[in-house]
């Protein structure tokens, strides 16, 4: 089966970041203040895998090996059929 | 004895640690290629520079490297192994030393010189310098925040294994005296057993009077050392 999957990366909560508090401020010159800001990263992939299952378990994997650093990162993945 | 100097695509500290090994300090070093085979050395530095671009995350390519699996196995031997600025954002990456390296708190490129206070003289990398020495020797990055969790922290402390703090003149690790924003004021740390250090100031640009400091290259010296009574 083809699967269409997004993985969705951002730091930890409490975790600073410096780049999101810069474009906050950016945003506040701009004359639109925010309560909070943060940034994330999203992947895009398809995938071939037996089951849905079998696909979470495989992408899941790519979080935890490279997409994503345990130490900072928590990650969520959408995953459904493509084709 | 023979060391090796990793060269990723984008490593760009790679020549100036090997013209340090052989010209100042006088020992064999190869650079050695990240698909090429790592036999045959004695010791491992993985230099500095922006390997694969810093894409997804700076280290995160090149600590997935099947060479690194190589650098794990001298490690395990108890070979010295020290990952300078990019080197020591590889080895956090590949898990090899704990925590993370995030942009600065003041998210800016930052190259300047630095004050270092040597908190561990014990390891192979730092046993010719006394406790509590200040030493000079510059930085050069944009991710040298250095982050862990809290019980990681206190484990670095208890076991006595970071290596360098950032300090001001008199050695006091001020707020001030921190370039990134790391925990701790955390320049650089050491393993379980002491044997890979991970720093992000470059001790091969402190290595000659002429470049204004020679404390860097203690740090190569003693590992020279290590490596000969090992």
């Amino acid at each position: 089966m083809q699967y269409h999957a997004e993985v969705t990366i951002g730091l930890k909560s409490g975790m600073l970041d410096p780049e999101a508090t810069t474009i906050q401020k950016a945003l506040e010159h701009l004359g639109f203040p925010t309560d909070s800001l943060e940034m994330q990263k999203r992947f895009v992939l398809e995938l071939d895998a037996p089951s849905r299952d079998a696909a979470e378990s495989l992408v899941a994997e790519m979080c935890r090996r490279l997409l994503a650093n345990p130490v900072i990162h928590n990650f969520d993945i959408e995953i459904e059929e493509s084709g | 004895m023979k060391i090796a100097v990793l060269q990723f695509g984008g490593s760009n500290c790679d020549y100036d640690v090997q013209y340090v090994l052989t010209e100042v300090v006088g020992v064999d070093a190869d650079i050695v290629w990240y698909k090429d085979e790592l036999e045959g050395y004695d010791g491992v530095v993985v230099p500095g520079g922006f390997s694969y671009g810093d894409y997804l995350r700076a280290g995160a390519i090149a600590a997935r490297a099947p060479i690194m699996n190589s650098v794990r196995k001298m490690a395990d031997r108890g070979l010295p192994v020290v990952g300078i600025c990019n080197g020591f954002q590889i080895l956090v990456e590949s898990g090899l030393l704990p925590g993370a390296l995030m942009t600065n708190s003041y998210p800016k490129f930052r190259c300047d010189r630095v004050n270092l206070r040597v908190d561990n003289n014990t390891s192979p990398f730092t046993n010719s310098f006394k406790k509590g020495q200040v030493v000079r020797i510059p930085i050069a990055h944009m991710e040298g925040n250095y982050f862990a969790q809290e019980h990681t922290l206190s484990e670095l402390n208890s076991q006595d294994r970071v290596a360098f703090r950032y300090v001001d003149e008199q050695g006091n690790a001020t707020s001030e005296a921190n370039p990134n924003g790391s925990s701790e004021n955390i320049a650089g740390i050491l393993n379980g057993q002491g044997n890979i250090l991970g720093m992000m100031p470059h001790p091969e640009r402190a290595s000659e009077f002429i470049l204004g400091s020679k404390d860097g290259k203690k740090i190569f010296d003693s590992m020279v050392e290590y490596i000969s009574s090992f």
